[in-house]
């Protein structure tokens, strides 16, 4: 069989995604798919392009690969322009004089930069921003400049100021008409954005229309506006506008519009029936779509109809929702108010900067466009609304004006919206979609994409998209699943009891019996710790170090850097002088940021992954030990000086608290335990808020469970009142174990309690009465616990092996070049985007050099 | 394009990830049930080279690793990530060569 030739000019977002449109046809092998693209590389991410600056590759781009591509069978022919179309022989001509023959040809040239012409403004360094070769030049001459012009204050015009002022540049906007964004935002939400802007310290300039472009005198050059105004600068990036690229089209006799663009129908044919036009060189009822989602639509009907289908383009959305140099912005439907007799709400807040301004049809009925500047909570609901053509609530007005606390909410919930509702506009899904994709099991946001897609283009929908997930869940009473992930059928309680009664050791073991696949990054921590509390053993063991998390593995906390702190075990918070200057010393040495953390101990910050057993060393050897501030395990007790020094101590508060700190230090949970012991109730160290508090009476000791700080903040129930020493620790042993054997991965003493059934009551008759019979169990297990402690950095520091482990790099002794430090208040902290940034630039400048 | 020695393949533990520096760049090396894979070490979210040092697992059949900074998977083989379909790693031939571990580069 000869299969059809279909060819695609252009390989940006949209030619390739016609390509996987027609890889997804049923009949897809009947067609031969060839693509040429102007540019040296297959289809990109556009829309992302300027995460380019904050640290994407040219590959993090990429949309596609040639190994994708070649699996396919699908040509490619790259860094080649097709120069002519010879619409009699059904062929196309490339320029490096290729030939090839088509039976359907697509065109997706989509469009090119517009440069106004200024007389001057094709000098070097007058740049504009569509490729990444656009990008590279930017960067280039970003180096050379310190003040950059962006021609244009348009959506793309603020991305590239974001840019230019990451690259260190100091930016200014000019702008031909009276205000920014002139095609989404009206006047006043032009003005509430250009004053947030102009706050950060970009310049704007509206009302000026640049005549000439000359040398300067402070700068590079010199911008003359008409007004006989004129303004400095190195660089000149032009943002005013694309156009489509039709050129093709008019060379060859098919219909273009009087503005520009490729004419096409609702089939996305052009005037030539075996011709097609898609994306933003097309041309739809007199519209050009400037944004990815329509030609995407697009692409799907030119597919479809290719293939023998159905489908329409029948115009698309063509709202927005931005983040402009940190300024929220949106705009949906008809934002300007120019349909007949609409009416307008606007709320204004001038403090705040927030403009919202909301257009309705002449009965009050139905929404027909908004503008949203500084707060865009509401653009999902106003969005759907809009489209949908959903009826108003009966005081439009609640729908932008902030509600009140307590008052009433604007009562239009995703509950509210059709199945029909599209919530991603990018990809095409419908409120219909996300809810099947529900009922079919998908119950995490992470899954929702990659069952539907939603939410993995510009990210604008997850919110709106979450809602619905979580509605439809609710909806369909959904039994939560408890299974701890996929690898294991079964609670966190239930591998609990199977380690115990089975006596497993190790992990291997236990998925062999009772699980599948190769585990997670859910199970395995978790069955390290379930082993961990059970036998203790050595959690770097070969057969354990695998199951870690990294902090575990590490045994430090991983910082956002990839760096380490470092928090050793100061039990009570008591340290005597010697010590404090040890740590001093060893921070000094390693160049280490030090804080003092809310519990009451010294965290360092800064730690190469190979300087870790270094340092251990030098503080082991001055009496330190681990502090478990990486594991889900014992933290701190906090204290307070109690009847020592202080005139209202009732007992040594700071005794117990070293005492307790001893006795379950290494102890690992299904989350971190934190505990407090106050010398009187005037409570100085505020137990509690601890999952285990302690205070001091004149009767002895009171024991209070399960608070704690954080997200959720919980006082902790009095438990027991009157306690001696002993039966305060027998009771604490008994609690902790109990918590150990039950409660699920990751829940903390409080919300375990509040699942108990029964509560606080049942867990006394646990603990005190030994309704279960098992105190003697517990205690035994704890005592366990207890007498097979280990400072784990120890055992490390005395293994070779295991040191070696800690080696950046197995095959170098070089340093991590991704670490950068600068200094802040005479200490180090890791360098932020534009520092790194800054640095790298500066650091090949030196290069060169 | 060649192959590198980078390490005896005893080094390499089962599920455990070490880091090697490949002509200036930083990849993540990683032995599971006998094969290797070798990826970018850099993790695109963060830009920190965190990713020798995640979690090894399996999700839906896929062999991946865990950032263990935001927690996204990304697929050993491909270098996909499971949690965004448009980021992607780059990923290297690598094989086990009379004892040593090789990447191609
Ligand atoms: C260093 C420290 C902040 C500081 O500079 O003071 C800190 C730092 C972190 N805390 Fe904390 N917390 C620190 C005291 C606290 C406190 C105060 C306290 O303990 O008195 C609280 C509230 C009390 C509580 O936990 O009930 C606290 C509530 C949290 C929470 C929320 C827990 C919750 O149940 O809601 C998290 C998140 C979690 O654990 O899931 C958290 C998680 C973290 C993590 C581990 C976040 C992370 O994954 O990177 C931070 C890493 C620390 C590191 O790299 O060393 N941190 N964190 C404090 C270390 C104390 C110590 O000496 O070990
Ligand atoms: C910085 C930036 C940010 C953006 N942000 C957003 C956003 O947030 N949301 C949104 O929806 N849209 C955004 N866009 C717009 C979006 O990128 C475009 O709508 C989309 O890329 C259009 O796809 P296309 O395939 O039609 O055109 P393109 O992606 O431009 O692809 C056309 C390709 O065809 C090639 N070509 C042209 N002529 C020929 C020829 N004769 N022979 C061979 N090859 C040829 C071109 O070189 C190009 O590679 C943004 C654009 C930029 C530049
Ligand atoms: S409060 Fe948040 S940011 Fe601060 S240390 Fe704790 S977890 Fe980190
Ligand atoms: S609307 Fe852009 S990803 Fe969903």
């Amino acid at each position: 069989m000869n299969k059809q030739k279909i060819v695609v000019i252009g390989n940006g977002m949209v030619g390739h995604k016609f390509i996987e449109n027609m890889l997804a046809q049923e009949k897809s092998e009947a067609f031969e798919l060839t693509t040429f693209s102007e540019e040296p590389r297959l289809a990109y991410d556009r829309v992302q392009l300027s995460s380019y600056f904050s640290g994407a590759s040219a590959e993090d781009l990429m949309l596609t690969s040639a190994a994708y591509y070649r699996d396919r069978d699908v040509n490619y022919v790259l860094n080649d322009k097709v120069a002519a179309i010879d619409t009699a022989n059904n062929k196309v001509l490339t320029e490096s004089g290729l030939e090839q023959p088509y039976d359907k040809l697509i065109l997706a040239t989509g469009s090119f930069p517009f440069v106004p012409p200024i007389p001057g403004h094709e000098q070097a360094h007058c740049l504009v921003y569509r490729t990444i070769e656009d990008l590279e030049a930017i960067t280039e001459s970003a180096k050379q400049s310190q003040v950059g012009v962006v021609v244009g204050g348009g959506l793309l015009g603020l991305e590239a100021a974001n840019a230019l002022k990451n690259l260190g540049l100091d930016v200014h906007v000019v702008e031909f008409a009276p205000r920014l964004m002139a095609v989404q935002l009206d006047e006043g939400g032009g003005q509430v954005l250009q004053d947030k802007i102009e706050a950060l310290g970009v310049n704007v300039h509206t009302d000026k229309n640049t005549r000439e472009i000359v040398a300067g005198e402070g700068a590079r050059y010199r911008m003359n506006f008409a007004d006989g105004s004129h303004l400095e600068t190195d660089m000149i990036l032009f943002s005013a506008g694309i156009r489509p690229q039709d050129e093709l089209a008019r060379k060859h006799g098919i219909a273009v519009g009087e503005r520009g663009g490729i004419v096409i129908d609702n089939n996305c044919q052009t005037s030539v029936e075996n011709i097609y036009a898609i994306g933003e060189c097309a041309l739809w009822n007199n519209r050009i779509f400037g944004l990815v989602a329509p030609g995407y639509a697009m692409a799907k009907v030119a597919a479809s109809h290719i293939a023998g289908g159905t489908e329409q383009f029948t115009g698309a959305d063509m709202s927005t929702k931005l983040k402009l140099l940190g300024v929220d912005v949106a705009s949906v439907g008809d934002a300007h108010g120019r349909s007949p007799g609409c009416k307008s709400y606007v709320y204004q807040d001038g403090i705040n900067g927030v403009y919202k301004r909301m257009v309705i049809s002449e009965d009050n009925r139905k929404l027909l466009g908004a503008v949203l500047v500084g707060d865009v909570d509401t653009y999902g609901t106003l969005q759907q609304m809009c489209v949908n053509a959903l009826d108003l609530p009966e005081e439009p007005e609640v729908l932008i004006v902030p509600s009140v606390e307590g008052g009433a909410s604007s009562g239009m919930g995703v509950d509210a919206l059709p199945d029909s509702a599209h919530i991603c506009t990018c990809n095409e899904v419908t409120k219909g979609q996300i809810c099947s994709a529900v009922s079919e099991g998908a119950t995490t946001i992470g899954a929702i994409k990659s069952a539907t897609k939603a939410g993995t283009s510009c990210g604008g929908c997850v919110a709106l998209a979450t809602q619905v997930m979580n509605a439809e869940l609710l909806n369909l009473g959904v039994e939560v699943n408890t299974d701890i992930c996929e690898h294991f059928p079964h609670t966190r309680q239930e591998l609990y009891h199977m380690v115990r009664v089975e006596q497993i050791k190790s992990f291997d073991a236990l998925i062999e019996r009772h699980g599948k696949g190769l585990g997670c990054d859910i199970c395995k921590p978790t069955v390290a710790s379930i082993l961990a509390s059970c036998w203790n053993q050595y959690v770097l063991d070969d057969q354990l170090a695998g199951l870690q998390d990294t902090n575990d593995h590490f045994m430090a906390n991983m910082q956002k850097n990839g760096t380490y702190s470092i928090v050793p075990r100061i039990a009570g918070g008591e340290i005597t002088p010697d010590k404090l200057i040890a740590i001093g010393q060893v921070a000094k040495k390693y160049n280490l940021y030090t804080k003092i953390t809310g519990g009451q101990r010294i965290d360092m910050f800064g730690a190469q992954q190979n300087e870790l057993p270094l340092i251990w060393k030098e503080l082991i050897d001055a009496g330190f030990e681990t502090g478990h501030a990486y594991g889900k395990a014992v933290r701190t007790v906090k204290s307070c000086v109690g009847s020592t020094w202080c005139r209202y101590g009732m007992l040594d508060s700071v005794a117990m608290a070293i005492n307790i700190e001893q006795r379950y230090k290494g102890l690992r949970a299904p989350h971190k335990l934190k505990f407090a012991v106050s010398g009187c109730t005037r409570e100085c160290a505020e137990a509690q808020s601890k999952d285990v508090g302690v205070i001091a009476t004149a009767d002895g000791w009171s024991l209070y469970f399960c608070g704690n700080g954080g997200m959720k903040p919980r006082h902790a129930d009095l438990f027991a009142t009157g306690l001696d020493d002993k039966t305060l620790i027998q009771y604490i042993d008994r609690f902790l174990m109990f918590y150990v054997r039950t409660a699920d991965r990751l829940q903390r003493t409080s919300t375990w309690m509040e699942n108990l059934e029964g509560g606080l009551d049942y867990l006394r008759t646990v603990v005190i009465e030994d309704k279960l019979n098992i105190c003697e169990e517990l205690e035994r297990e704890m005592s366990h616990v207890v007498g097979t402690y280990q400072c784990e950095w120890r055992t490390t520091i005395e293994d070779p092996e295991k040191v070696k482990r800690f080696r950046t790099f197995v095959n170098s002794d070089e340093k991590d070049s991704t670490v950068l430090f600068v200094e802040e208040r005479e200490q180090i902290r890791p360098a932020n985007e534009d520092e790194r940034l800054h640095f790298v630039a500066s650091q090949s400048t030196d290069k060169i050099a | 394009m060649g192959w590198q020695i980078i390490c005896d393949s005893q080094e390499l533990l089962e599920m455990v990830g070490v880091r090697a520096l490949v002509d200036d760049r930083q990849v993540a090396i990683f032995r599971v049930k006998g094969k290797f894979y070798a990826i970018d070490a850099i993790d695109p979210f963060t830009s920190a080279a965190v990713l020798a040092r995640g979690v090894v697992g399996s999700l839906n059949g896929q062999v991946v690793v865990a950032s263990p900074l935001l927690k996204q998977h990304f697929n050993l083989e491909t270098g996909q990530c499971l949690e965004d379909d448009a980021v992607h790693i780059k990923t290297y031939d690598i094989r086990e060569n009379t004892g040593k571990i090789e990447v191609l580069v």
